[in-house]
């Protein structure tokens, strides 16, 4: 098993580094980085120089964009990178990973509560379906779980700040607290209170979008089980439909579930771009949609490099579950 | 007479006999596999909604302009200037000299040119610029399903080749490419596809017309790796065979057994992934539009349609004007959904587990 371990650790490693490598040519072929975006006005205005402009980017290391230099400013990137430094954020005035840091723990919550919500109502929506397969319940609850899935984030955003900020009016429509509210420095609960209101919809948001998947997840896996021999021979020996269910069946469903949401649970790290943008929070996937559209190319790669690396950490927690699992699989 | 009567009997037993025959010949007939799955795939009345569903956004799309063209005379970039008035009210209160408190309220008119409400003319009203929004959803509609179907091809035909390829010949060949479709697996979709959208369109040389192929072009290269693991995964299962085995031994050239022998038995797993694919794509393709990153303005996609409800621009469209971002929403979901109850129906379909 350590062998395994190993081999699949190293082939990560190797997978990482072509990805970084990937990222890195595509991000400094961008055309319009940040000196040209912060400078565009101060040129235009005759306040700077193009000669000026050159000698920022000299400074900033985006003068060179031979294929040679490219090559030269990737190779220090990653050795700072591998020491550790992942450079200054340009747009943010602040190093990477401290940005990092700083905005990932937000997201990280909401996308754990959704996380949460999404097991809790798709796991035992999708057992209700399999158990009562093509009745009038499985083919309302697929179909809302299908439709979940079909629902582009901004859309479903832009439906419930409709109905609930606007016409309604109980919910606030962005942003993570209310700007117009003074809160003094110790009224912890209060600020917790204010905070939670204003991540209902985004929570809400995440929560539809994947509740469908989990749902035909856990479906389409009890089917299986509850297809074969040994589930037969359970009814055959008068066990009560309940213990069937959930503990013949539902028991080797685990299997598969357990090892899905294992895998997932790095990405929760990652941030849900749009639907950040959307609600105006400000947590990692809205810092990131910012700073790559003004170019800022230290923070893309170290974004991108951290959601490579969580994705390659999922692919492994998975692996790994599925050995603790499932104690027939002996991996080699 | 009794005789005759046996006779009879037997001729008549006979009879029977051969009318049994042309009966089972009759009711038992040889079904091709394709009919077999199209019949499965006919039972179920999801797939038949998600048929209908396609059918309807391809006929909305396709055929809609036109008819308006045709009708009407004009395309998606045809400003209409729909004067209307719009009233602003304000009020304000004071106290006035005798105590009593006052209400004051000021009246201005507007004379407004665009955003004009739904009415005969125009079924959905028009937008911020004075587009028709009913034909922009359909010009909108054509952009989502060519991106999608052209980039479906091509992520299923580079998937077909170098899945082929890694699963056929395995050993360093299957090792090099598997590490590429790993490489290409872990990058970020969405970010990556920001950064290269992005670089597109600041490039001067691009004429803006051309930035729809780039984006084509972008979303193959996210997506192929899915295409090229089943194809792999599948092939690795089929070489072994008999069957293999004696196309081998027959000496039919590599390729041809390869592309002749092994792929068709893919097929029924590609049909579905592409199937569901499709909605995958589309959605990819509505969120750039979505951020500015798509199809370029004058022209129109579902994602740029909802992109002005945007809080962020002003709450006005988002609050009052439904009529110019959410048909575009619901155009999304049921296109998208439409695949998927497709590809879900074709997947039941083509497995022979599948009773009901």
């Amino acid at each position: 098993m350590w062998k395994y371990l190993l081999k699949r650790i190293a082939l990560a490693l190797l997978i990482l580094f072509g990805v970084s490598a990937l990222i890195y040519l595509l991000s400094m072929l961008m055309p319009a980085d940040y000196i040209d975006n912060q400078t565009a006005a101060a040129v235009q205005s005759g306040a700077m120089t193009l000669e000026d402009v050159q000698h920022l980017k000299k400074l900033y290391g985006l003068a060179d964009k031979s294929f040679g230099g490219i090559v030269n400013s990737y190779l220090t990137w990653l050795k700072s990178t591998l020491s550790g430094d992942l450079g200054f954020s340009f747009l943010y005035g602040k190093p990477v990973t401290k940005v990092l840091s700083e905005y990932i723990w937000i997201s990280f919550i909401v996308a754990f509560i959704s996380y949460i919500l999404e097991i809790m109502i798709g796991i035992p929506m999708g057992i209700k379906a399999s158990v009562n397969q093509y009745s009038a319940y499985d083919y309302t609850v697929s179909v809302f779980a299908m439709m979940g899935t079909a629902l582009p984030s901004f859309f479903l955003a832009a439906l419930l700040m409709n109905v609930f900020a606007i016409k309604l009016g109980v919910l606030p429509l962005q942003g993570l607290t209310t700007a117009t509210k003074l809160f003094s420095p110790d009224a912890h609960f209060q600020i917790f209170l204010d905070k939670a209101w204003h991540l209902v919809m985004p929570i809400t948001v995440l929560t539809l979008l994947g509740v469908g998947g989990i749902m035909k997840f856990t479906r389409t896996n009890m089917l299986e089980v509850l297809n074969s021999d040994y589930i037969r021979t359970a009814r055959a020996k008068g066990l009560s439909e309940r213990t069937v269910i959930y503990k013949h069946a539902f028991r080797n469903t685990m299997i598969p579930l357990v090892t899905t949401l294992s895998g997932m649970l790095p990405g929760l790290f990652g941030g849900a771009m749009i639907t950040e943008t959307v609600f105006a929070i400000p947590g990692i996937g809205y810092m990131a949609l910012r700073a790559t559209q003004q170019g800022d190319i230290p923070f893309i790669m170290g974004y991108n490099m951290f959601l490579s690396i969580l994705t390659v950490l999922g692919m492994l927690i998975s692996d790994i579950m599925y050995m603790v699992v499932d104690p027939r699989v002996k991996l080699s | 007479m009794a005789l005759e009567t046996e006779k009879n009997k037997n001729l008549n037993y006979s009879d029977m006999s051969e009318q049994v025959e042309t009966d089972l010949e009759q009711n038992f007939r040889v079904i091709s596999p394709g009919r077999m799955v199209a019949k499965r795939f006919f039972k179920s009345k999801l797939s038949i909604v998600g048929l209908i569903m396609i059918i309807f956004v391809f006929l909305f799309s396709f055929v809609g302009p036109l008819i308006i063209d045709a009708t009407w005379g004009y395309k998606e970039t045809q400003v209409f200037r729909i004067e209307r008035n719009s009233d602003m009210v304000s009020s304000a209160q004071f106290n006035g000299p005798d105590g009593k408190q006052y209400t004051y309220y000021d009246k201005s008119q507007t004379l407004v040119l665009f955003k004009a409400p739904p009415s005969a003319d125009h079924w959905l009203g028009t937008d911020t610029s004075g587009f028709d929004i009913l034909t922009r959803l359909m010009y909108g509609g054509r952009i989502s399903l060519t991106i999608s179907f052209i980039v479906i091809f091509l992520e299923t035909f580079i998937g077909i080749v170098l899945g082929g390829l890694a699963g056929y010949f395995g050993k360093w060949v299957d090792q090099v490419i598997m590490r590429i479709v790993d490489i290409f697996a872990c990058l970020p979709g969405l970010p990556i596809l920001l950064i290269l959208s992005a670089t597109i369109s600041s490039i001067e040389g691009i004429p803006t017309e051309h930035r729809i192929y780039y984006l084509m072009a972008f979303l193959t290269l996210m997506g192929w790796t899915g295409v090229a693991r089943i194809v792999r995964g599948q092939i690795l299962m089929l070489r072994e065979q008999e069957y293999m085995m004696a196309a081998e031994t027959t000496g039919i050239k590599v390729i041809n057994r390869i592309f002749r022998h092994l792929i068709p038995n893919t097929m029924p797993q590609l049909i579905v992934s592409a199937t569901l694919g499709l909605g995958g794509v589309i959605l990819y393709e509505s969120t750039l539009s979505y951020l500015g990153l798509g199809v370029p303005f004058p022209r129109a996609a579902w994602g740029s349609m909802i992109a002005l409800a945007d809080p962020s621009k002003g709450q006005e469209i988002l609050a009052n004007y439904p009529n110019m971002w959410v048909p575009a929403g619901v155009l999304i979901v049921i296109t998208v959904l439409g695949f998927s109850f497709i590809g879900d129906g074709l997947r039941d379909a083509f497995d022979p587990r599948m009773k009901r």
